[in-house]
């Protein structure tokens, strides 16, 4: 069986996965159950000055019966009493040594502020310091969180203020509220920092509720800009792992990252660390199911591990950073066109749609003496299931004319049904970047394009 | 009313949600094609699933005037749903009952309902408001004609109104559908009997054009020795509809006949009290005309089925009917199509009942001077025009070939009300 345990910037853990630093881990009872139910590690929701919360923090992005695809807060750091956390933190620690124990923290950014903060974490035993740089809201308009995160200069001061005192690893937590998030994470680096993790939650508005015409959540008829979390900004997360796993300067550094973001199954998990994460941390499916998901966390991932023959976290971490590349990379050459299974299409059409209406019009409807057909073509008097599934044509790909874009693949509700299959293009591998440099004509003119793609016969309708 | 109340509730507003979000909105989808009347049902299911509930029903309006009806009536599993693409691994949509959901709204708020349009000045006649006259009715005003309907009956829906038993659709649902198409301006007159109170010559003089849907008469005679103690299982049905006690309903009671209308009857002697229910038929299960869903629905309900049985005469004592006496038969394949039942000699037997039902279909329409007919059916060509131009006929009198069903009778009134409209403004619609 696979070992999952994990040596994060000295911080050890069981297994890669721990509580984000939010209402998951907001008190020592819930963390202590938490840990009972498997989970490798905790942040600590922030702790730092005093706050004050509204009610009616959070939307939910729902999508048909699927509930809380995202959710989106309005909620600030810990409300409760600093005193308090830290005691709950130290007696936790105490009762659990093997787990990862890490407090995020949030203050005023002065000097004094961090330096009193950061002794009082160290004083709990607790094993990391996570620095919020991220929080988007609330926090941000008194100048903290995503204040500091989004203006490199701050990130690296208030992080070199930190490991001035710290002797614990500092983990700097990014927001990705940022057009180039490198930025922030090179001054983490400078400012000397231990490790990063990302993201925070992202910027944004849930909806409006059209019977009342507020924002959701409303606070009394109000409403503002929440962070957004949840399997919906897995996407946005990879993407930014991805920007500082492909950063030469990081890269060097060797600085562990904690991936997070949209993690709801061991898959999304598994993803994270084939793109270099070596912790990831959960909030919004936590939110969602509780505790408990971490069962098939482990359980998937330790299983899929021996699958694939990797005995540890290390094995496989980063294993799919080498295949990202920029567009002008890419092979012009390959080809791929999709091709449909006609024993497992159930003829709902959506591909025929989506391709004839917004893609390249290559999908036919063939009836079944091989012939193409309109849609709508049948007889309007029949009628009966037997006439309607009998008669009814059956989508078929004319390869030559497919560009191979993928989205009748994306569209197809049925598993496996539609496949891109890799088709010889009969040309010379060649990218952009070699082609644009090889010939530059055709990079900039119509004409040279049009005598090159002639050369080469590449037919666009 | 006694167990014979509308048997399947409402979907709650979640309910419908989370079922409509099942649909995959297919294109040219097949239960669209499947249905009779070839509702969009992607879209009108779509529509829920947004919220647009009004414009829901308009999709449905647009295709199927008598949407509510049809939503509880239909045979959906040889339709519409029969046809969707998830039915064959998964579970079909409940499409019908969607459909129900939209149609509710619609009748309850009354929002997304059809409109008249401006008034044409043509005036058609209709015969009969069953499914196909109202829907003709209906889709005619729709369209800005002047339509009154003529009714022998002092009630409108035709056999929604009489002959659906309750479990499947309450009086009120087709009673508001009549109100509906008389809201768009159709003037309903009933108690007037077509060939006794008005003649064919007079509607045409009076009128632009005639739709005559007069749907189908009385249960058939069986021809046996007591068949006056016979009860007509159409008038059985019916006043379970309408008479508040229902139909009296004796402890053992034979059915006679395995069609729908027998699996109606037999369903409500049941469940109006009946001790013991049987159906006796000549054929076997194989060639029941009923629906597959209905013969399994009729097991669980606890109804016996004597098949291979022919009534030969109805035992009576004192005045009263103390049982049926039957025959056996065998099934002899004679030529192509179903085997034909044969006696078997000496077979003869009695099963005691104290009440039987005869339900083996409906008298064909009668005839009309002039009008020509097809194996009695009234013959109309592909415009649903009869042999008597500016005379349209549809629903059960033309049903002469597959079986009859309210959301067939519904698009016969579509047709026939585009092929009028078109042959009186000389335009397509
Ligand atoms: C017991 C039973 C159960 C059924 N269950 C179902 C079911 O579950 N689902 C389904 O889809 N179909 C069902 N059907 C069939 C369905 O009811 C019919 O196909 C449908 O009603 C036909 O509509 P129609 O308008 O042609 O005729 P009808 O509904 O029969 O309407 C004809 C109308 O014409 C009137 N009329 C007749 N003669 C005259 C005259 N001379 N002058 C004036 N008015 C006249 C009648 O009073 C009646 O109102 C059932 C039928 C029966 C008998
Ligand atoms: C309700 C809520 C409160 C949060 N509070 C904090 C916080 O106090 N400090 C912090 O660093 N991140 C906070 N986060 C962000 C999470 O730690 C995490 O970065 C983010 O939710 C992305 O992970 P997910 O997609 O698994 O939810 C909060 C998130 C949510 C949903
Ligand atoms: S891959 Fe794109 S172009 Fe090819 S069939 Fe699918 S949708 Fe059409
Ligand atoms: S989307 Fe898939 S299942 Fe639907 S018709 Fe196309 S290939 Fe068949
Ligand atoms: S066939 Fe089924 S899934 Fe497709 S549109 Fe019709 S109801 Fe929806």
């Amino acid at each position: 069986m696979a070992d999952l345990s994990i040596n994060f910037a000295g911080i050890k853990s069981p297994n890669p996965f721990w509580l984000a630093s939010a209402p998951p881990a907001n008190s020592g009872a819930q963390v202590h159950r938490a840990f009972e139910a498997g989970w490798g590690g905790a942040v600590w929701k922030t702790i730092g000055g005093p706050v004050l919360n509204v009610s009616n923090r959070y939307g939910a992005w729902h999508s048909g019966s699927q509930r809380m695809l995202a959710i989106n807060n309005i909620e600030l750091i810990s409300d409760r009493p600093l005193e308090i956390n830290l005691a709950e933190i130290r007696d936790l620690k105490r009762n659990w040594p093997d787990r990862a124990v890490i407090v995020s923290a949030m203050v005023e950014s002065k000097p004094e502020a961090w330096r009193t903060i950061v002794r009082q974490i160290e004083d709990t035993g607790a094993d990391g310091l996570e620095l919020n740089y991220g929080c988007p809201h609330g926090m941000s308009e008194r100048g903290m969180g995503a204040a500091v995160g989004q203006v490199p200069e701050y990130c690296q001061q208030i992080t070199a203020w930190v490991k001035e005192v710290s002797k614990l690893p500092v983990i700097v937590k990014l927001t990705p509220n940022v057009t180039n998030i490198v930025l922030p994470a090179r001054a983490a680096l400078a400012g000397g920092a231990d490790a990063l993790s990302l993201i925070n939650t992202v910027n944004s508005i849930i909806g409006i509720d059209l019977d009342t015409l507020e924002l959701t959540p409303s606070v009394g008829g109000k409403g503002g800009h929440g962070g957004y979390a949840g399997p919906a900004v897995k996407p946005i997360a990879l993407n930014l792992l991805v920007a500082l796993a492909t950063d030469p300067e990081l890269a060097k550094s060797g600085l562990p990252i904690s991936g997070m973001g949209g993690i709801a199954t061991w898959r999304d998990a598994a993803e994270f660390l084939l793109l270099g994460a070596t912790s990831l941390q959960v909030c919004t499916t936590v939110m969602h199911y509780g505790f408990r998901v971490v069962e098939d966390l482990i359980d998937g991932l330790s299983n899929w591990m021996d699958e694939k023959g990797f005995r540890t976290i290390e094995d496989l971490r980063g294993k799919s950073v080498h295949r990202i590349s920029d567009f002008g990379n890419f092979d012009l050459s390959f080809r791929a066109v999709a091709r449909i299974d006609q024993n497992r299409c159930i003829k709902c059409n959506l591909c025929y749609v989506a391709c004839n209406d917004t893609a390249h019009q290559c999908i036919d409807l063939i009836d079944s003496t091989g012939k193409p057909v309109q849609p709508h073509a049948w007889d309007l008097a029949s009628n009966g299931k037997h006439e309607a599934t009998g008669t009814r044509p059956r989508p078929e790909v004319r390869e030559a004319d497919c560009v191979g874009c993928r989205l009748c693949y994306n569209v197809c509700p049925v598993e496996k049904c539609i496949e891109m299959v890799e088709v010889p293009s009969g040309r010379e591998s060649i990218t952009w970047a070699q082609l644009a440099q090889a010939e530059p004509a055709v990079a900039e003119d119509w004409d040279a394009m049009k005598k090159y793609r002639d050369e080469q016969c590449i037919h666009i309708h | 009313m006694n167990g014979l109340t509308e048997s399947l509730p409402p979907l709650s507003a979640h309910e419908a949600a989370v079922e409509a979000s099942r649909c995959l909105f297919c294109y040219d989808a097949p239960c669209t094609h499947a249905c009779p009347t070839h509702i969009d049902i992607a879209q009108f299911i779509k529509k829920i699933s947004t919220g647009n509930l009004t414009g829901s029903a308009r999709t449905i309006f647009d295709s199927n005037l008598l949407g509510a009806t049809c939503a509880r009536v239909c045979p959906v599993q040889e339709l519409c749903e029969g046809a969707c693409v998830l039915g064959s691994e998964h579970k079909p949509i409940a499409i019908g009952r969607l459909q129900r959901h939209a149609m509710d709204h619609a009748y309850q708020t009354g929002q997304g309902l059809a409109i008249a349009g401006t008034p044409t000045g043509f005036h058609v006649a209709v015969v009969g408001a069953g499914p196909a006259g109202l829907s003709c009715a209906g889709e005619l005003a729709k369209r800005g004609h002047a339509v009154t309907i003529y009714e022998k009956r002092d009630l409108g829906g035709g056999l929604s109104t009489y002959g659906i038993i309750a479990l499947r659709e309450p009086v009120g649902v087709a009673l508001a559908e009549v109100e509906m198409i008389r809201n768009l301006g159709v003037r309903l007159q009933t108690g007037v009997e077509f060939g006794c109170d008005i003649s064919l010559d007079t509607l045409i003089g009076d009128h632009s054009a005639v739709f005559l849907s007069l749907g189908l008469g009385k249960t058939p005679a069986l021809g046996i020795p007591g068949e006056e103690h016979l009860v007509d299982g159409i008038e059985f049905i019916e006043q379970s509809k309408t008479a508040p006690a229902g139909p009296p309903v004796g402890r053992e009671v034979l059915v006679i006949g395995a069609g729908n209308t027998a699996i109606d009857c037999a369903t409500i002697a049941k469940r109006l009290g009946a001790a013991r229910v049987t159906m006796i038929y000549r054929r076997t299960a194989a060639e029941m005309t009923a629906y597959a869903h209905e013969y399994a629905f009729i097991q669980n309900e606890g109804v016996q089925l004597e098949f291979l049985t022919q009534p030969v005469a109805v035992v009576i004592e004192d005045g009263r009917v103390t049982g049926l006496r039957c025959r056996r038969m065998s099934l002899v394949q004679t030529g192509p199509g179903r085997p034909t039942p044969e006696p078997i000699p000496g077979s003869e037997f009695i099963i005691p009942a104290d009440q039987i039902v005869k339900a083996i279909g409906q008298e064909k329409p009668p005839a009309f001077n002039g009008i020509e007919t097809d194996r009695g059916f009234l013959r109309v060509n592909d415009s649903l025009e009869t042999s008597v131009a500016g005379v349209y006929a549809g629903g059960d009198c033309i049903r002469a070939r597959g079986s009859a069903s309210t959301v067939m009778a519904v698009q016969d009134g579509k047709r026939a009300a585009a092929a009028i409209d078109k042959a009186l403004t000389g335009t397509r619609s």
